[in-house]
């Protein structure tokens, strides 16, 4: 009794809150908006350790940046999509590959969503999976390395948006496009007119699968769609296991002004997908196999060489055909995220332009699939009932409802992008109990573990597009920013504002603890096999294949072996494979050379990498260790001399040679 | 001419990028170890003192040859086999100037005798480079110290 009068003081102490926020809704003045002993919250003295590692999309920077939390200290930037000089990935011969497509090299992509992989729905600690955007493609990044291990092109897609969510135990990362494209029977791109969309484009969903093992990717299969659109989707868990959830926001099949033509209709669809029922229409056989071109690049360490090999086939579903397989869900108006409750019970959709968040029941879905509680068709497929599926809607959650998070206490985090803040709801109730303002415009937001079975809870972070006066101006271009909040309360406190790289989209938290004794320390020399390692500086050497000189060159505090170099000539193709001969942590050496139309790199101990310099110039050219690494770094230097074409001057190399008037 | 040499140079870079057939990649990146592998076959040989090491006569081959292995692909960078200093001291006459067990701890464990052994300090001063550890396990280091008393003529 005395539970239910305290509760019931709660409710209305609450109720009295939200109806003043709601009334006033214009957001706290910012320095009032922190907390007394946020500062303390957020300190982690030096030389402690964050306590959880927060991996966030760079978005149209194509990298991924890691970030110790609750200090929001940056720890590193993991290159993944784009070209990054400063450790040579993408410029050195060993990493080039990892670009191709099958458009050639592509040296950028738009990285918008991170994917831990889960076993049974929780954190595993193995990979980290995020997409690439404009030419399609995932990228697995290594929790040992942190480094980019794997790049799989997406074939039949354009704008891999939806991407690269993953099913509970990791079995498939899902991927769908979001650019409507026209794809004919034999794979390709045909030359029709844009006019024809309804007629000739498709949208395409693709379930690549990942090896238990090895992590590596494969496409598994592909669902063929009318051009839709497909937003954002995420894996079922629990007694939803065998779904994956998709929003689209073009069932008009608007092929112009998308902000006007796409938003005609009142609702658009969350589409649920049994695509454990499509593996077995693959296995039976009811799969077409689509001609297609796809690059696979693969991470070798210890090789420390990447591999492209281009793929050319796919198989291919028809879900009209299929019939059971695909169920539209009516979500009101252009639905952007799709996300699933710890519980699986629970998928709620954001219609962007929408002043509910409707939340769908799984159970019910099921249910109104068995009594066939449809309304009508889509393109020749089922639609089902929307009050029939519906636990319930979330009321005036905020304006312009973007991303749902969920934590490990029964609470929702929804974002809204228009109205600048966060609301919390209760995923059984579905009442709005807190909400707080963010700085600005917040696009995703994310709860360590928020995706998986078991939330870990603690904080939520926005990450906001807009700054504007929250730090010192830098010119007309503002960093974009994460805001950390407390939430282990009832009310959502903000603790901590950080600017990040590239602009965030969905990013993971994981607990250090998982994570942190799996990290690669250096390779092992002795298991090096580089085509070209010297493993030792008596395997140093320098020889010539017709216009090409490889340089087979050691490094270890702080000299190069060889140092010395003659008998180069204009129009050859200098190789520097420089290995690190250093057996000790935090011992990378750099390779740089004067007037090199390429970057650095940036040798790990025990690992081989390739610098390409094509000299342009005769002269004596210097290179120099770019990484600091001995008190006699700045020593660590050598020449190389270039030669006129023609001239007769022998391939010789050396360290410590003395010249031999000196040594008589 | 310099239109062929292009022509066969991207033949070169196609093949190089793509020059494994599928099959063969798929062989060899199952063969690769993942990072995880990799991470969990560390050794870490930081901060185990060595007390006590016993020397035999005559010396063991065995050793002697596995120890010259290790010394071309870890030392021999910046140790010589002469008396003459390179990055570090050379290494005749070590086994005389230094106990064994003071050699061990200098290859195993150099942190430690940097940090505290007065003998090390002094030669950190000379040489201004730190002693990399290169992560040798105790057994190579043993081995390593025989190919050192065979480097002083012990037989």
């Amino acid at each position: 009794m005395k539970t239910k009068l305290f509760s019931l003081q709660i409710f209305v102490g609450l109720l009295i809150i939200v109806l003043t926020l709601a009334l006033g809704c214009k957001p706290q003045n910012p320095s009032t908006a922190v907390i007394g002993d946020a500062a303390q919250k957020v300190y982690v003295a030096p030389g402690q350790y964050d306590e959880f590692y927060n991996l966030v999309s760079g978005g149209f920077n194509g990298q991924v940046s890691v970030y110790g939390l609750p200090s929001g200290r940056l720890l590193k930037i993991i290159p993944v999509f784009s070209q990054f000089p400063e450790s040579g990935w993408g410029y050195s011969e060993e990493t080039k590959p990892m670009l191709n497509t099958s458009h050639g090299f592509v040296p950028w992509d738009d990285a918008h969503h991170l994917a831990f992989s889960t076993t049974n729905g929780e954190h595993d600690g193995r990979w980290a999976f995020i997409n690439g955007n404009n030419t399609p493609r995932i990228a697995r990044i290594d929790f040992g390395s942190f480094r980019t291990e794997e790049i799989l092109e997406i074939p039949n897609s354009s704008g891999n948006h939806s991407s690269p969510f993953l099913t509970e135990n990791t079995e498939y990362a899902i991927a769908g496009t979001r650019f409507g494209f026209p794809l004919d029977d034999a794979g390709s791109n045909p030359d029709v007119p844009i006019d024809s969309y309804r007629e000739n484009f498709k949208s395409v969903v693709s379930f690549v699968r990942i090896d238990p093992e090895s992590g590596q990717m494969s496409m598994g299969f592909q669902l063929l769609f009318p051009g839709m659109d497909f937003d954002l989707s995420k894996g079922g868990k629990g007694p939803s296991h065998d779904w994956a959830f998709f929003s689209c926001y073009n069932s008009e099949l608007a092929h112009t002004l998308l902000e006007v033509n796409a938003s005609q209709k009142d609702k658009d669809f969350i589409m649920a997908v049994n695509w454990k029922k499509c593996e077995e229409y693959v296995k039976a056989g009811k799969g077409k196999v689509l001609k297609s071109r796809y690059a696979h690049n693969l991470y070798d360490d210890t090789k420390h060489q990447a591999n492209s090999v281009i793929e050319t086939e796919t198989i291919v579903l028809d879900p009209r055909e299929l019939k059971d397989v695909v169920y539209l869900m009516p979500c009101p108006k252009s639905p952007h995220g799709c996300d699933v409750n710890p519980t699986g019970e629970y998928i709620a959709g954001s219609g962007k332009l929408a002043a509910v968040v409707p939340v769908f029941s799984f159970q019910k879905m099921l249910q109104a699939i068995e009594n066939k509680t449809f309304d009508g068709e889509y393109e020749g497929m089922p639609v089902l009932n929307y009050d029939a599926v519906l636990h319930g809607e979330v009321k005036k959650p905020g304006l312009g409802p973007l991303h749902t998070e969920f934590d490990d206490e029964g609470f929702a985090y929804t974002s809204c992008f228009v109205s600048s803040e966060i609301a919390k709801w209760n995923v059984k109730t579905l009442e709005v109990v807190d909400r707080i303002p963010t700085y600005y415009s917040i696009g995703h937001l994310m709860v360590p573990g928020g995706n998986t079975a078991h939330p870990h809870g603690k904080y939520v972070v926005a990450y906001n597009k807009i700054t504007k006066d929250r730090y010192l101006p830098t010119g007309p271009e503002l960093t974009q920013s994460a805001q950390l909040y407390d939430i282990t309360g009832g009310k959502m406190k903000l603790l901590l504002d950080f600017p990040t790289v590239g602009e965030p989209h969905y990013a993971e938290a994981i607990p250090a603890s998982l994570v942190k004794d799996r990290s690669v320390r250096f390779f092992k020399i002795e298991d090096n096999q580089h085509a070209y390692a010297a493993k030792g500086e008596k395997e140093a050497k320098v020889f010539r294949e017709g216009n090409k000189v490889h340089v087979n060159m050691t490094s270890i505090r702080s000299h190069f072996t060889p140092d010395n170099i003659e008998g180069v000539k204009l129009g050859d193709e200098v190789y520097f494979h420089v290995t690190n001969l250093e057996q000790d942590w935090d011992v990378p050496h750099g390779f740089a050379i004067k007037g090199n139309d390429n970057a650095e790199i940036l040798i790990m101990p025990g690992e081989t990498c390739t610098l390409k310099w094509v000299p342009d110039k005769v002269g004596v050219i210097p290179f120099y260790c770019t990484d600091f690494c001995s008190a006699l770094h700045q020593e660590m230097q050598g020449y190389i001399r270039v030669s006129p074409r023609g001239t007769n001057i022998a391939l010789s190399y050396s360290t410590n040679k003395k010249p031999d008037s000196e040594s008589k | 001419m310099f239109r062929k040499n292009s022509f066969l140079l991207a033949i070169i870079v196609i093949g190089l990028i793509a020059c494994t057939s599928k099959k063969e990649a798929e062989e060899a990146a199952k063969k690769s170890p993942t990072p995880s592998e990799i991470a969990s076959k560390q050794p870490e040989v930081h901060g185990t003192e060595v007390k006590d090491v016993e020397l035999t006569n005559p010396l063991n081959q065995v050793w002697v040859e596995a120890g010259k292995k290790n010394y071309d692909l870890k030392c021999l960078a910046c140790h010589k086999l002469t008396d003459e200093k390179l990055v570090g001291p050379g290494w005749a006459g070590v086994t005389k100037r230094r106990q064994p067990v003071w050699i061990l701890n200098m290859i195993t464990n150099v942190d430690m005798m940097l940090d505290s052994d007065p003998e090390a300090q002094k030669l950190l001063e000379e040489c201004l480079v730190r002693m990399p550890n290169q992560n040798l396990t105790q057994a190579e280091a043993r081995e390593l110290l025989e190919f050192m008393r065979r480097n002083d003529g012990e037989k």
